[in-house]
């Protein structure tokens, strides 16, 4: 109430001439709304946030409700175990666990310096007139459909890792004690480098605007005045524009991330859908939680089949919470680590 | 432009129309097995243009359709692997198969031609379990005298998604490796020991298509359609055959229909069956709440079963032997009842 009031205090003395005595302002035009309206507004914005919150709820209550079967009959255990066997009627989600956590973070380690690279070129680097097309081309790769991203990953991408990435780095690395480890296996472009990699390429879009956006906003004033000091681009950026705006490229990347947890039917082509750990190999087919719930939920019996997977996604749940939950710690200690140093 | 009240008054009465039935008796749903439902799609239609009745199919996949037929919110359920006589006896359900198919060992060797390779059971499940592991390994040498085979590691490929197919599949290894029965077993989705997993049909046709020196198994038809290079697979009579619509039907008509519907075709029988054949299933209930609905469905297959069959064979299916199709009519459509016990009359 108090912010009208001051608006419309402002603007009566806005309107008020500057000659004028002492008598009151002319009336204000405007429909004012009643407190009925302003209440009934209230509980419409509180709704939809509770409606979010109850949604949350229930969403996990019910997949609690569907995985039962399947804690009361694994527990915790479910998670560090690696055997799926639907005929023995024993699951348990580590492989498909270790997947999906490993090609995120391979996607991230690709992804965020090469959004950090696209971002720092169109505000800081490229001429105007690149500006504009550069930056919807990258808009556009955030609007292709997934499934398109995992067709061109299997027809397209994986013969060309499998000739020109790995044969040669399994000639050049095969003997070396842990290198060799990471990059043995079959060399055939399935696998969890290539679901890394084409998740690598689906998040950067994301992270690179998000980057772009939030780098754009830097005021030119704090900008300008390093540049007098005599900093390089680098240092600018570096020193000025990241800080600045920590908290929006750090939000960048949890969005790309969680989008690469996320992501089903792009890993599905690429991953080589195998549920044995046999090995570290990044080359490796493997699993991720989203792949296994796309590929076997259809089929997948009522019983301990049907909760293992449901008991999945609520892990999945659990890894996006626990992601979420430390970019907030993140950013508090940076907030806290803020005026500390020079 | 914006549209007018006129234009969207005449939207407005076609989404009216379309979504009223007409009659509302008239129209009956299925759902389940995906292998057979590009057919099943075929069918409604050529039965709509003939009779303008309505057939839905939701290809939901095997399981889901005997959830679904089980809840009773179809009026068919469709599976490709046949419930026992018990379970069906406990769901009170009837079952009857419309077609037959095979599921095709394929490989991409490069300088192997299609029928060129042979294998038999027992090394196919070796490969699998991983025992045999390069294409030029003695016991496939055995097999293939003459045949120049690469000194390569063999690369599995199978479904990654749960399918009728692997059920079929894993049900032949099962039956000709005992310690493939032991160590994996048969079902819609296995432990797999090695491989990669291709999504569909078209996944793994996809994976061993651009594999070298892969194997893979898929339905008949992608076979063809794809021109992919299949084996030849030692039959129970020891024979060598390749995949066709004869060797389906050979395999088909070595079981036993007149005992039960639920029958495994594959490894049957006769000099020239195909040793991994299956049968796609329609589920119904025996005791029919909806007449009305059960008589629009059987209908509809009795049409099949006199029509139907050129349309299943353009797109590769192999229809059920005229034997069959009147045990099926005898059988499973009088064993379908109306509330009052009357067995549903459909001609």
């Amino acid at each position: 109430m108090s912010f009208t009031a001051t608006l419309d205090s402002a603007a009566a003395a806005l309107s008020r001439p500057s000659d004028a005595t002492m008598s009151p302002p002319p009336p204000v035009r405007t429909m004012r709304t009643g407190p009925t309206a302003d209440r009934l507004f209230a509980w419409a914005a509180r709704g939809a946030a509770l409606l979010t919150l109850g949604l949350l709820v229930a969403i996990m209550a019910s997949l609690l409700i569907g995985a039962w079967p399947a804690i009361r009959a694994f527990g915790l255990g479910f998670m560090t175990s690696a055997v799926w066997d639907p005929v023995r009627q024993e699951f348990g989600g580590l492989v498909m666990i270790y997947g999906t956590v490993v090609t995120s973070l391979i996607a991230l380690v690709i992804a965020v310096p090469v959004s950090f690279g696209i971002a720092l070129f169109l505000t800081e680097l490229s001429p105007a007139w690149l500006k504009r097309p550069l930056g919807t081309a990258i808009e556009l790769l955030a609007a292709i459909p997934s499934i398109v991203y995992g067709m061109w990953g299997l027809l397209v991408f994986a013969p060309i890792l499998s000739a020109w990435v790995q044969q040669p780095l399994q000639g050049w690395f095969g003997q070396v004690p842990v290198l060799g480890a990471l990059f043995s296996g079959p060399p055939v472009g399935i696998g969890i480098l290539s679901a890394g990699i084409i998740l690598a390429i689906m998040i950067i879009p994301f992270i690179a605007s998000v980057m772009r956006d939030v780098f754009e906003i830097t005021p030119s004033l704090l900008k300008e005045s390093a540049y007098g000091l005599g900093a390089t681009t680098w240092e600018v950026v570096w020193r000025v524009v990241l800080p600045y705006t920590k908290t929006g490229v750090i939000g960048g990347i949890m969005l790309g991330l969680g989008r690469a947890l996320g992501e089903t039917m792009a890993v599905t082509f690429v991953i080589g859908n195998m549920n044995q750990l046999n090995s570290l190999s990044l080359f490796q087919a493997a699993n991720s939680i989203t792949s296994a719930l796309a590929n076997e939920f259809a089929e997948a019996g009522p019983g301990l089949h049907q909760a293992s997977l449901i008991y999945l996604g609520l892990v999945l749940f659990f890894i996006t919470f626990v992601v979420l939950a430390c970019s907030k710690l993140l950013l508090a200690s940076l907030a806290k680590g803020e005026g500390t140093k020079s | 432009m914006k549209p007018s009240t006129k234009q969207i008054l005449s939207c407005l009465a076609l989404c009216a129309a379309v979504a009223t039935p007409a009659l509302a008796q008239q129209e009956a749903t299925g759902a389940g097995a995906s292998f057979p439902a590009p057919l099943y799609a075929k069918w409604a239609a050529n039965y709509h243009k003939a009779t303008g009745v309505k057939i839905n199919y939701q290809s939901v996949g095997s399981s889901a359709g005997i959830r679904q037929i089980e809840a009773k919110t179809v009026d068919f359920g469709a599976s490709d692997a046949p419930l026992t006589d018990e379970d069906l006896a406990k769901k009170g359900l009837v079952q009857f198969p419309t077609v037959v198919g095979g599921v095709i060992p394929v490989v991409n060797i490069v300088g192997i031609k299609p029928g060129e390779l042979k294998l038999s059971g027992a090394v196919l499940a070796d490969i699998y379990l991983g025992k045999v592991s390069k294409w030029n390994d003695a016991a496939i040498t055995a097999l293939n005298p003459g045949l120049k085979l690469p000194d390569a590691p063999i690369a599995p490929v199978r479904r990654a998604d749960g399918s009728g197919t692997t059920n079929a599949f894993t049900n032949y290894l099962s039956q000709v490796s005992p310690e493939w029965k032991t160590k994996v077993g048969e079902g819609t989705a296995v432990n797999w020991p090695s491989g990669a997993g291709g999504k569909g049909n078209e996944g793994v046709a996809a994976f061993v298509g651009r594999l070298a020196n892969s194997i893979g198994y898929v339905e008949y038809a992608y076979v063809k359609q794809n021109k992919m290079t299949y084996v030849q697979l030692q039959n129970a009579d020891g024979k060598f055959v390749s995949p066709g619509d004869t060797n389906f039907k050979a395999a088909a008509a070595g079981a036993d229909w007149a005992k039960s519907f639920h029958q495994v075709l594959n490894n049957k029988p006769g000099a020239e069956s195909w040793p991994i054949t299956t049968a796609t299933y329609i589920l119904m209930h025996a005791k029919q709440d909806k007449p009305e609905n059960a008589r629009t469905v059987l209908k509809f297959f009795d049409w099949v079963y006199t029509n139907g069959d050129a349309t299943a064979s353009e797109l590769d299916y192999v229809p059920m032997p005229a034997a069959v199709k009147t045990l099926i009519r005898e059988r499973a459509f009088g064993a379908i009842k109306d509330g009052a016990g009357k067995a549903i009359a459909y001609q």
